[in-house]
């Protein structure tokens, strides 16, 4: 652990009764990185998510964020101090419009009494224009969340998480279900976003991982296989038994 | 379409105000005390229906123990009453502690001495009660369901407790409002009821500002938020729990007003308020008006409540397969309601259903595009 690190996690266990979701996972993020997580079905990707954001506690092991334990908080209090969560299938707000949802993001503080008390900043309208051509969705600020496509949606969610300004992205597979075009957007626009965030990225689209041209870990049965660049890890044999399957078995 | 929807959204209010302004002016001469007097009551149960409308149409909190805080609101003001109103009786106390030879004022009663101090505990005692349950509740993340069940259960250990205090607030018999006096005049009279009407149109309008100043804005978008999907809020960074206390404890504040109109209206106060049927009738009135409209709630409360005494004067008994058929009938045929049936342009398509009205535009962004594109 050093302290350019943003993120450490440290010999994480879940246990679900007895099955290990995650056996001793460690893992560090630096500050301003992009990573790309990747791993079959039941690796554990999501738990891992789970783990970061509070929804699920550890069975042991540390979580440290910019130097303070996350083990035991509660899931807004992760969030408040600025971990950012995108779902997988797009988790927005349907009966609210398009600039409603981002005003839940980008508001500050998240009290009550901010909330019926004060209209809303400046410099948040401000923000909740910028965000909206970013994702371009300038057009649809008063449509309901509900009434946009699969795309759209999942690039809402990519514009509320941004509006968070969180220190940390989670990104859960955010090309799921979209165009060959977006899914190219969506990669340029998650390169863009690290360098001053730092962004977890989920996914098993192997094109789209490459396109992040990012460093990879490669998870199996609830812990690190190999970590590194496209390259190495496709030429490393455990991922390949792990992802092909080895003949003999 | 969004834009007609506005449109259409303000003729309804601005009926809807005309038809309420004119009804209350009109009503104290128009309709017979006895007619007046319902009324009066049926508007103050639009005031608990607004508490349901905000926490189980806005919030998705599906309470089934509104019945508590209406009580609890009916019983601030009755004790006020009974007290200010006990002077001729055996050591000032109210009559009825005479039958269970109570001799001394329990400790309780004391501040109800105080109109003040009335004033307001029939919205704070109630909403400080409603407070504490939810966030009991809401911290343990008990949601759905079970909920609506621990809500239910509640209302049943308030009922049974105030059924059988008789010593303390005379049990099962409820305390009497209609014979006590208020200001030198009796409760029960013609002048006074006029007066609680004229009061209690007022702060069926208040309220009803109230609650659309509560949901406006970015307060009521997170209510939202956490009817349609409360992990997400969480993850956002807000804290759903102090949002749903502070929301379930202003349902409470306004279910004590509620009862509080209600009870010198109907005369008494009694463990009946805190029955299950009744509090599931609160529900059902938010549920026929329209959830998530609080229009919707004040409309149901007062219409199913008069079609109430209207069809229970003329078929004694009928009317229970009435509300239950009416409820049942919205369920399947008008989810939203029949003002949210209304707003959802239910009527222009029901019409279209049977060729009587011509069928809008569907797709007007396309021809659109099509002058445009031959343009170029």
């Amino acid at each position: 652990m050093n302290n350019r690190d943003l993120l450490n996690l440290i010999d994480i266990t879940v246990s679900f009764e007895g099955f290990l979701a995650l056996n001793k996972l460690n893992l560090n993020l630096k500050k301003g990185e992009l990573r790309a997580v990747i791993g079959p079905n039941g690796a554990g990707k999501t738990t891992f998510l789970d783990v970061i954001t509070g929804k699920v506690k550890p069975t042991k092991g540390e979580v440290i964020f910019k130097g303070k334990s996350l083990v035991g908080r509660k899931e807004h209090k992760i969030a408040r101090l600025g971990v950012g969560r995108k779902f997988q299938s797009p988790r927005i707000f349907e009966n609210l419009t398009v600039k409603e949802n981002l005003e839940i993001s980008v508001t500050t503080p998240k009290s009550p009494l901010n909330l019926i008390n004060k209209s809303i900043k400046d410099e948040q309208l401000n923000e909740i224009d910028r965000l909206m051509k970013i994702v371009n969705l300038a057009q649809k600020v008063d449509s309901k969340a509900g009434s946009l496509s699969h795309g759209q949606k999942q690039w809402l969610e990519i514009a509320m998480l941004v509006g968070q300004k969180p220190d940390l992205m989670l990104v859960d597979e955010p090309v799921a279900g979209l165009t060959d075009e977006e899914t190219d957007l969506t990669a340029d626009l998650l390169k863009s976003l690290s360098g001053e965030n730092t962004v977890v990225v989920i996914d098993h689209d192997m094109e789209f991982i490459r396109r992040l041209d990012s460093n990879v870990s490669v998870l199996n049965q609830g812990t690190v296989l190999c970590e590194g660049t496209m390259e190495t890890i496709q030429k490393d044999k455990k991922v390949i038994d792990v992802y092909l399957g080895r003949p003999e078995d | 379409m969004s834009l007609s929807k506005i449109k259409f959204d303000k003729k309804i209010v601005l009926s809807f105000w005309i038809i309420l302004i004119a009804l209350i002016i009109a009503a104290p001469t128009l309709l017979p005390v006895f007619r007046l007097n319902l009324l009066g009551r049926y508007l103050s149960l639009s005031i608990v229906a607004l508490g349901v409308d905000l926490i189980w149409g806005y919030t998705g909190l599906l309470s089934l123990g509104q019945g508590i805080f209406f009580a609890l609101g009916g019983y601030c003001a009755a004790m006020y009453l009974q007290i200010t109103s006990s002077s001729e009786f055996p050591n000032n106390i109210p009559e009825f502690f005479a039958l269970y030879g109570v001799e001394k004022l329990p400790f309780f009663w004391e501040p109800f001495r105080s109109p003040v101090f009335t004033f307001f505990a029939i919205w704070i005692i109630p909403a400080l009660v409603a407070g504490l349950i939810g966030f009991l509740v809401f911290r343990n993340r008990i949601k759905g369901v079970y909920f609506s069940i621990l809500t239910q259960a509640s209302l049943l250990v308030f009922f049974n407790f105030f059924n059988g205090q008789q010593k303390l607030i005379n049990g099962t018999n409820g305390l009497k409002t209609d014979v006590t006096q208020l200001f030198g005049q009796m409760v029960g009279s013609e002048s006074m009821q006029r007066i609680f009407f004229w009061i209690t149109a007022i702060l069926v309008i208040a309220a009803w500002f109230f609650a659309k100043w509560v949901v406006k804005g970015r307060f009521g978008n997170i209510l939202i938020g956490i009817r349609d999907d409360e992990p997400r809020v969480r993850f956002t960074g807000y804290n759903p729990v102090i949002f749903k206390t502070i929301i379930f404890s202003i349902a409470g504040g306004l279910a004590g007003i509620s009862g509080a109109l209600y009870t010198v209206q109907s005369g008494i106060v009694s463990p009946q308020f805190m029955t299950v049927p009744f509090s599931i009738e609160m529900v059902i009135w938010v549920a026929v008006g329209g959830r998530g409209t609080l229009l919707g709630a004040i409309l149901g409360a007062v219409f199913i409540n008069y079609a109430k005494s209207l069809v229970s004067e003329a078929l004694p008994a009928s009317w229970m397969f009435i509300q239950g058929g009416l409820f049942i009938l919205v369920v399947t045929a008008l989810p939203e309601g029949v003002l949210g049936w209304i707003q959802g342009d239910g009527p222009r398509n029901l019409l279209q259903r049977f060729g009587l009205k011509r069928k809008i535009e569907t797709y007007p962004s396309l021809e659109i595009n099509n002058k445009e594109g031959n343009n170029e």
